[in-house]
């Protein structure tokens, strides 16, 4: 579904970002991606659906090159779901308008359809009662879940996750969890960046661990949990994992 | 001191100061601020394209309007647009434009400079995480703007852009010097007839100040408003 090869990306030519990145997410996948922070994971996540662009290898997403100038982009982009860490909903419209905004102007649906498939997926984020609010009168946790049935309103082959949790109160990471823990049952693929270790021993099938741009570990999850093979990524699990 | 002053002249002339003179000052005030802010906002989009020469283009354009008083522009555009207008058209002799037309458009393109810095100023003030959220749901780069960015860089400079219209209300009556009957124009016509310039003028200034003042007093309120929203 996912094919990323020898990838890199540099901000400036002393500064690189990604460094040979190679990896790839089939279909019904849920991998995970972990790491410090400023190791590239939300870069190379972004440069998934050419959010960023990078400078040589190359991504296809369904067998669609992202980096091929011929490429359609808003269309392909409307095929792959994206939340943001910091949930990015349109603040001057309503919850629904929300889910509706892009069904409308992009996938060419009739406000009623738009509506219905809207409302169905607030319903299926317990957030039905919302959906005439604006976005400012929802806590964290229920933007982003909102922001989650608005990339499912496309009705996407594939969704990625940037750090969706790390933005919210600590009570409120659980709510959204649960949502993504429900998609990957149902067989969404899913790349998901996130230090929420818990979620990737529920329901990763990979874990992908970076470190200073550079994909240091590729392992199925019980592998990678029971004994990474690098000492980074040790490191890294043994801290994050002592509290 | 006031005991030579007759302020009947002043009811006497109300009903051509408003009819005439102060809707023309209103439908100049409401038509250039509209045309200013299309313009400007699509000068600001030009600034913010990240084409290199479509940005300097409207730089300079911005620039060079700012630079001029606006009295001059006026002026120069009045006696120009014929000419211009002439050689556009290849037309055997300058055409005529009329007073008001010439004026809107000059109003607009002066306006134009300055609404282009505050939706500028608003659409940079927009996180850059919203068009990339926009993108990514598939919109376009011209409905990211249109249905994402504009709307909310508009709200955010609402106020400004009231008290930059305030500023061009008062700034209309520069049209005087095309003899254009605008508030301040009627007001003077009627004050040279009756030789009653002190109370015409003194009139005159508390008609735009009361205005300028509740346009001002509404945008105060307004700006409460947003921030509570936000």
């Amino acid at each position: 579904m996912i094919e990323i090869s020898h990838v890199n990306k540099w901000y400036s030519p002393s500064f690189q970002v990604l460094t040979d990145c190679t990896t790839s997410v089939t279909k019904g996948e849920v991998v995970v991606v972990c790491g410090p922070s400023g190791s590239g994971k939300s870069t190379l996540i972004k440069c998934v659906n050419a959010l960023e662009p990078f400078q040589s290898g190359d991504i296809s997403v369904d067998g669609t090159k992202v980096n091929d100038p011929k490429t359609n982009l808003p269309k392909l982009r409307s095929r792959v779901g994206m939340v943001f860490q910091h949930f990015e909903l349109f603040p001057h419209l309503k919850i629904i308008d929300n889910l509706c905004l892009a069904q409308q102007k992009v996938l060419d649906r009739s406000r009623d359809k738009a509506m219905a498939k809207g409302m169905q997926l607030l319903e299926r984020v317990g957030l039905k009662e919302q959906a005439q609010k604006y976005p400012a009168n929802l806590s964290g946790g229920q933007q982003q879940r909102v922001a989650i049935a608005r990339a499912l309103a496309m009705d996407p082959i594939v969704m990625l996750f940037d750090e969706p949790t790390s933005a919210l109160d600590p009570e409120m990471v659980s709510e959204v969890l649960d949502v993504m823990v429900d998609l990957a049952h149902e067989g969404m693929t899913m790349m998901v960046v996130t230090h929420e270790m818990g979620f990737a021993r529920k329901v990763a099938n990979r874990v992908i661990f970076m470190d200073r741009g550079e994909i240091v570990e590729d392992a199925a999850k019980e592998d990678f949990f029971g004994k990474p093979r690098s000492d980074r990524a040790q490191k890294f699990l043994s801290k994050i994992l002592s509290h | 001191m006031f005991a030579n002053l007759d302020f009947d002249v002043i009811r006497r002339a109300l009903p051509y100061l408003f009819y005439e003179g102060m809707t023309f000052t209103l439908t100049l005030t409401a038509l250039a601020a509209l045309g200013g802010l299309v313009f400007g906002t699509a000068l600001a989009l030009m600034r913010l394209s990240g084409y290199k020469i479509l940005g300097r283009i409207a730089g300079v354009y911005v620039d060079f309007m700012r630079s001029l008083p606006l009295v001059l522009v006026i002026f120069w555009f009045y006696f120009l647009v014929p000419y211009i207008g002439q050689w556009v058209t290849g037309a055997s002799r300058p055409i005529s434009v009329g007073a008001f037309a010439s004026s809107l458009i000059t109003f607009i393109m002066f306006e134009a400079a300055y609404f282009s810095e505050i939706m500028r100023a608003g659409i940079q003030s927009i996180s850059r995480g919203q068009p990339a959220a926009a993108s990514a749901l598939g919109l376009t780069y011209a409905q990211t703007m249109r249905y994402v960015v504009l709307p909310q860089a508009f709200r955010n400079m609402l106020p400004v852009l009231i008290t930059q219209t305030i500023v061009l209300f008062q700034d209309t009556s520069l049209v005087y010097v095309l003899s254009i009957t605008d508030f301040l124009g009627a007001a003077s016509k009627v004050a040279q007839r009756d030789g009653r310039l002190v109370e015409m003028y003194l009139f005159a200034a508390v008609v735009y100040f009361t205005i300028s003042c509740i346009a001002s007093f509404g945008v105060r309120r307004l700006q409460a408003r947003i921030a509570i929203i936000r």
